[in-house]
């Protein structure tokens, strides 16, 4: 009898959590996001679906423009991650984990400070692009700051680790005799390589993808720091929503749609890539 | 030394599949040298089934992976059928090798795995099919195409891996530790699965293993290693029944390791007379007064309660221990010269024993079966 409790009493405190945190939030915010009305009158739960179409038709460039820069900066974080991490799983020798602690050493201040270090990096006539402009290399009227690829480049930068962290257990985990069998199966280098090592690192590009386009989508500091008034992402509108307009209802209702939104991108892409077989992998 | 000799006559004067000379490999880790490999010469014939024996840390592995081309040597050549081939990356070598843990692609099926050789070759898809289809069948495969390595038993694994090699038709085929991983049964089936692919396909096989009684069975040479050097090169039996050195008498088999003093010499041969009617020839060069140690068998050894009469080898003892062993019977006996020696007797008949615990006996032996040992 104790012993059928054990599982359950292990996850009881977890579970707690969730439950308190997680789960009464979301039905909170789920049936504000049917509610009408304002902070003067209050919200009553009329089922007022209309919220979601509304918030769709009106915000429509946001979502979009927000999952454009999630695909943007998640392609940017594999293309700056994998090599990376492959160097440190591979070439690292017995200074891998200095390595990897050097790359995740920038994320051990504030993340709200380290994106306003970047604007005052990039601005117009700071420390980088400043020298540029008087030694005449630049246009004067060159900027970063306030331009979609700002954002992009916040959000890859910001997200970097989270990247490079699953890939590179991906690739640790990668027996080097599969390489060298590959290689004595007559495979050369670039072969051995895609052929071997890039499938069984798939799993943990996936999961990087999965920590990365999530959170990038929903990202609102990147835009609000570097992006100017044109690059709005989706997370701008509805921390405006929220916090400046108390609209909660059309608030919780984008969330709701950015959260559809992703659920369907991230299972169609795990259909697409296999993943079952790819997971079964990594577990081997 | 007569075993380079040999080694030299066996190959004959055709090109050696395989040749290592003077390999020397000295790993630096944590700012220290590790000499693995200290200076390794060796020539292996075309299709021949040759063992690299010996214990943990020898140097097997490090020897296989320097013709593999894994490894660089440190010093020396490694000739492949008369190429130098120092320097050539392993995909570029006509050789294939059998990881100790199969190293097969997990993401791959069984037909992806053996494919896969051939198919970065670039031979044409069809022969690729035909090929696969038939190694699959040597190995015993046939409709397990589909399945991921994992869903393989050990021995279907091993097999597999075997394929893989084999399917590319290798010049040598590289074994290191193939059954390792497998249980004694399995094993033995695998030993015997594995001497008929190699008399089958006629490829040269270079298997390493610990095994004594496996380099036994399956070579037809073996080279006993130990720290990082070659201490005897030789057909199974002549290491079996004549080892070189105390390390391989002690590492092959059940040896008795005896010396003594030589009193005389008697044509080509050294005489020990430990005590009155005590004889041991040894043949060799050693003279009056050297110490020679030697090996003996203990199947070589006779036991009787009267003493033996004739030229032979005879020594006295006491049995001190008779274990039944079914084909045979393990007596020990503490001789004169305060050596314990073990004996096999072979149970021809279903007499009793000849000696009990606590007897008299007389050991003998035909001077031939006595090997003056180096150091
Ligand atoms: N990459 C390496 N770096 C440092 N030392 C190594 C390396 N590879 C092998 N050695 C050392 O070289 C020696 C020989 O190793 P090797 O793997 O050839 O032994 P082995 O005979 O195959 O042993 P086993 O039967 O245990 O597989 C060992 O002492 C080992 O520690
Ligand atoms: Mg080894």
């Amino acid at each position: 009898m104790r012993r059928r409790l054990v599982p359950y009493l292990l996850i009881l405190p977890g579970g707690l959590w969730l439950a308190i945190f997680f789960v009464v939030p979301m039905v909170v915010m789920l049936s504000f996001s049917l509610m009408e009305g304002d902070v003067v009158n209050g919200f009553a739960l009329t089922w007022h679906w209309q919220n979601y179409t509304e918030g769709i038709s009106t915000y429509a460039d946001q979502l979009v423009r927000s999952l454009l820069y999630g695909v943007l900066a998640t392609a940017a974080c594999i293309l700056l991650a994998y090599p990376a991490a492959y160097w440190i799983a591979f070439r690292g020798g017995v200074r891998k984990t200095t390595y990897l602690f050097l790359m995740l050493l920038p994320f051990f201040v504030s993340f709200v400070l380290r994106t306003f270090s970047w604007k005052f990096l990039l601005a117009d006539d700071g420390i980088v692009l400043g020298p540029l402009k008087s030694a005449g290399l630049l246009p004067q009227d060159f900027h970063v700051i306030a331009t979609g690829f700002a954002v992009v480049a916040g959000l890859t930068y910001n997200y970097l680790p989270f990247m490079v962290l699953p890939i590179y257990v991906a690739l640790e985990r990668v027996d080097p005799t599969m390489v060298e069998a590959a290689q004595d199966l007559y495979a050369g280098r670039a072969q051995a390589f895609l052929r071997v090592v890039f499938p069984l690192s798939l799993p943990g590009v996936f999961a990087g993808v999965l920590m990365t386009f999530v959170p990038v989508s929903a990202d609102y500091v990147n835009a609000t720091v570097l992006g100017g008034t044109n690059n709005t992402m989706i997370g701008n509108i509805i921390q405006n929503l929220y916090l400046v307009n108390s609209d909660y209802p059309e608030a919780a209702a984008l969330s709701f749609t950015l959260m559809a939104i992703l659920l369907v991108g991230i299972f169609l892409y795990a259909r697409a890539l296999g993943t079952e077989d790819v997971l079964e992998v990594a577990t081997r | 030394m007569t075993e380079t000799v040999e080694a030299d006559t066996a190959t004959g004067t055709e090109l050696a599949a395989i040749e290592l000379r003077r390999v020397v490999k000295t790993f630096h880790s944590h700012g220290e040298a590790v000499p693995a490999v200290k200076g390794v010469d060796l020539a292996i014939g075309q299709g021949e089934f040759f063992s690299l024996l010996g214990p943990s840390g020898c140097g097997k592995t490090t020897t296989m992976r320097m013709i593999a081309g894994f490894d660089e040597p440190t010093e020396g050549e490694v000739f492949l059928h008369g190429s130098d081939v120092v320097g050539v990356p392993p995909n570029r070598r006509d050789i294939n090798m059998v990881f100790q843990s199969y190293a097969l692609f997990p993401h791959m099926s069984v037909l992806e795995n053996v494919a896969f050789g051939l198919r970065r070759k670039g031979v044409p898809k069809d022969e690729v099919a035909r090929r696969v289809g038939e190694m699959l069948e040597i190995v015993d495969l046939t409709g397990r195409e589909k399945r991921r390595p994992r869903e393989l038993s050990g021995g279907q694994q091993q097999r597999v891996a075997l394929a893989r090699a084999l399917v590319n038709r290798p010049r040598a085929l590289l074994l290191d530790e193939p059954l390792g991983a497998l249980d004694l049964k399995l094993r033995q089936a695998m030993q015997v699965e594995l001497k008929r692919i190699q008399r089958e396909v006629g490829i040269t096989f270079v298997y390493v293993t610990h095994d004594q009684n496996e380099a036994l069975t399956m070579s037809d040479r073996i080279a006993v290693m130990n720290d990082g050097l070659i201490e005897q090169l030789g057909t199974p039996r002549e290491i079996y029944e004549r080892p070189a050195t105390k390390f391989v008498a002690g590492f092959i088999g059940t040896s008795n390791v005896l010396s003594g003093t030589v009193s005389r010499r008697d044509a080509a041969a050294a005489v020990i007379e430990p005590g009155p009617g005590e004889r041991i020839v040894v043949p060799g060069t050693a003279s009056a007064g050297d110490v020679v140690e030697f090996t003996v068998r203990p199947e070589k050894i006779d036991v009787r309660t009267e003493q033996p009469d004739g030229e032979g080898c005879a020594l006295r003892g006491t049995v001190t221990e008779v274990v039944y062993l079914g084909t045979f019977t393990n007596y020990n006996v503490q001789t004169s010269t305060a050596a314990e020696v073990v004996v096999f007797v072979q149970n021809v008949s279903s007499a009793d024993d000849v000696a009990a615990r606590g007897d008299s006996v007389w050991l003998s032996w035909d001077p031939r079966h006595s090997y003056a040992i180096g150091a």
